[in-house]
């Protein structure tokens, strides 16, 4: 067995585990399973590409930054992309979720997302068709790292970036106002509102960190494998896997997951086929349901 | 004739996904349970039943040549056990674990019908399905007209079935944990045995269905099972009613109606290299169909929504409401 799946493992448990802080946060602090989640990823990429190409019309051919395979153009694309994902998913609190969860039935909201991640699919299915397309179709070397295992620069600097938002994210929740009052609000919303948590803007910002992330997520997948409208739905359930191996509300806990979950697909698919990759996320999900429902991290619920 | 013809083959497939609607509508309607992975339990039902009545094929497992009736039960049972242990992994979990799990059943159930060849055939699916009334095929509309009073008569039983089950003790205690999940308790109900029965029961029906539409159109392959499927079963089962028998069955045939009608309206004002772009609008347009009715109209049009679900209390443990610790 080549080392090569600890780098691919890698890889893919950042994107599980950037849209798996999404999906934590929504559920420990909305109290819903968005099953709409994977599909702001979608439209994150898509707004993504969109204005990389729209600066490509703009300014003409621009150099990528050497080693990379991307240049500027994208990082401000993904800058706007991350913004216009958090618009969207604000937006759908705004028409759909928040008007549902004043009723006060959650699994009326989670059918609501699983309506609203239908649509939204299908409207970029409508826009873009389902051909597959790419930020940029230059092929990179790999350089050997030694032990078998081969990265690219792009590798790295995705890698790089997943450490830098985790950490980011990490001390927004655990050393800012804000972070605390989210904690708060997840633990107990009741207290939280006595002590004058405001509650709507905590709100904004949950929604606002998930939809940025799962962009990220998002253009992280564009950029090395491809971009298709089923994208997101497709890291669905590997997403929940991971939040949930994780222990709901726990960041740290969602990253975990998606790294535990990227290995153990990297793993699979050298030993068994890249076939039966998707099954992977079902038995981790699985044998946590069985084994320990609350995760790794997770608190028991009151 | 035609037109005969086609209503009765319309009126068919309808039926079997009221099948499928009336098994959601006791898991969910009564019940309370999100199943958002039906489109695996009908696969389920339809490969079993194809693996079990079809000639002998040397390129995979079976088939079995048994007669289509053994299909069928062979179908329900194998619905009812993939169910069951479903809901035994969750059901003693919060609510959304099983939405989440029963995503994932019809993910897993996807990836075998795809990928395990020696079982379901791969992509290319299953063949050579024995057909009711198969020697009527010479004369289609004898023939439609005899698949659809079977698919009827199998949907007027489980229809009959299911109303006499909500009102039967059993139905009484499913509504009873629905309504207020404590009470029941403590009259002494097992909460999650009786959760998994109703699951189980849903299951099979669904499985059912599968293994009927699977011996109706003769063929079967994974793309037939896909999420749009449970995705429609749903707006049917919410524009009909949820709780309500009789909404799950009409709104089964309103939706269908209208999702065959516009089908057939793309197909005519759109060309064969667009068609791909409007059926995404389809699915945009029956989607956002789904959000606009539970907004306004969460009850459907026969439902009898319950005042509280099971999930009432930690519905109000979501934002804005307080949240006692229990």
């Amino acid at each position: 067995m080549s080392l090569q799946f600890i780098v691919d493992g890698l890889l893919t448990g950042s994107m599980i585990g950037l849209g798996a802080i999404g999906v934590t946060l929504t559920y420990s602090i909305l109290r819903f399973s968005n099953f709409a989640h994977g599909d702001f990823m979608a439209w994150g990429t898509y707004a993504t590409l969109t204005v990389v190409s729209a600066i490509g019309a703009m300014f003409g051919k621009i150099a990528p930054i050497a080693p990379l395979s991307f240049g500027w153009p994208l990082l401000v694309a993904l800058v706007v992309g991350m913004a216009f994902t958090a618009l969207l998913a604000l937006l759908l609190d705004k028409v759909l979720f928040s008007r549902l969860r004043s009723q006060g039935q959650a699994i009326i909201v989670v059918m609501a997302s699983f309506g609203a991640s239908m649509a939204l699919r299908s409207l970029l299915e409508f826009t873009f068709t389902s051909r597959p397309t790419y930020f940029s179709r230059a092929i990179q070397i790999a350089m050997p790292v030694g032990f078998g295992i081969r990265i690219t620069p792009d590798q790295i600097a995705l890698l790089l970036l997943t450490a830098v938002l985790v950490l980011g994210v990490h001390l927004l929740m655990t050393r800012t106002q804000t972070g605390r009052s989210m904690q708060a609000l997840s633990q107990n919303a009741a207290l939280a509102r006595i002590v004058g948590i405001d509650v709507a803007s905590v709100v904004r910002v949950t929604w606002i960190i998930g939809a940025a992330l799962a962009c990220v997520a998002g253009v992280m997948i564009g950029i090395l494998v491809q971009i298709r409208p089923f994208m997101g739905f497709d890291m669905l359930l590997p997403m929940f896997a991971a939040a949930i191996l994780g222990g709901i509300g726990s960041i740290p806990g969602a990253v975990l997951g998606g790294l535990i979950i990227g290995l153990a697909e990297a793993g699979a698919v050298q030993l068994i086929g890249a076939e039966w990759r998707a099954a992977v996320s079902f038995i981790i999900l699985m044998a946590v349901l069985f084994v320990r429902p609350i995760g790794l991290f997770g608190v028991k619920e009151r | 004739m035609d037109l005969l013809g086609y209503g009765a083959f319309f009126l068919t497939t309808a039926l079997i996904f009221s099948l499928v609607t009336l098994g959601l509508n006791l898991q969910w309607g009564l019940t309370g349970l999100f199943n958002v992975g039906l489109a695996g339990f009908v696969a389920i039902g339809a490969y079993t039943s194809a693996l079990l009545t079809t000639p002998d094929d040397a390129a995979r497992l079976g088939g079995f040549g048994l007669p289509i009736l053994v299909g069928w039960a062979g179908a329900t049972v194998a619905g009812g056990i993939a169910a069951a242990l479903t809901g035994m992994a969750t059901l003693r979990l919060r609510s959304d674990y099983l939405a989440i799990t029963t995503f994932g059943v019809a993910v897993v159930v996807q990836l075998v019908a795809l990928n395990a060849q020696k079982l379901t055939g791969g992509p290319f699916g299953i063949g050579f399905i024995p057909r009711p009334f198969g020697g009527l095929a010479e004369t289609p509309l004898l023939f439609n007209l005899s698949n659809l009073a079977v698919v009827a008569a199998v949907t007027l039983i489980a229809y009959l079935a299911l109303e006499h089950l909500a009102r039967s003790p059993w139905g009484r205690v499913l509504k009873a944990l629905r309504e207020d999940e404590r009470a029941a308790i403590s009259l002494g109900k097992s909460a999650r045995f009786y959760r998994v029965q109703a699951f189980a029961v849903g299951g099979a029906i669904m499985a059912l269905a599968g293994a009927l539409q699977a011996h109706f159109t003769g063929f079967i392959a994974p793309d037939n099972y896909l999420p749009i499927l449970t995705f429609q079963v749903w707006v049917m089962l919410i524009v009909g009613g949820s709780g309500s028998n009789l909404g799950a069955v009409i709104g089964s045939i309103l939706v269908w109606g209208i999702w065959a009608g516009s089908g057939t309206l793309t197909s005519v004002l759109f060309s064969p290299e667009q068609q791909a772009r409007a059926a995404s609008l389809q699915i945009v347009a029956i989607g956002v169909m789904l959000c606009v009715i539970l907004l306004i109209r969460p009850k459907g049009l026969f439902g009898d929504r319950p005042r509280r679900t099971r999930f009432g209390k930690r519905a109000k443990a979501a934002v804005g409401e307080s949240n006692s610790s229990s």
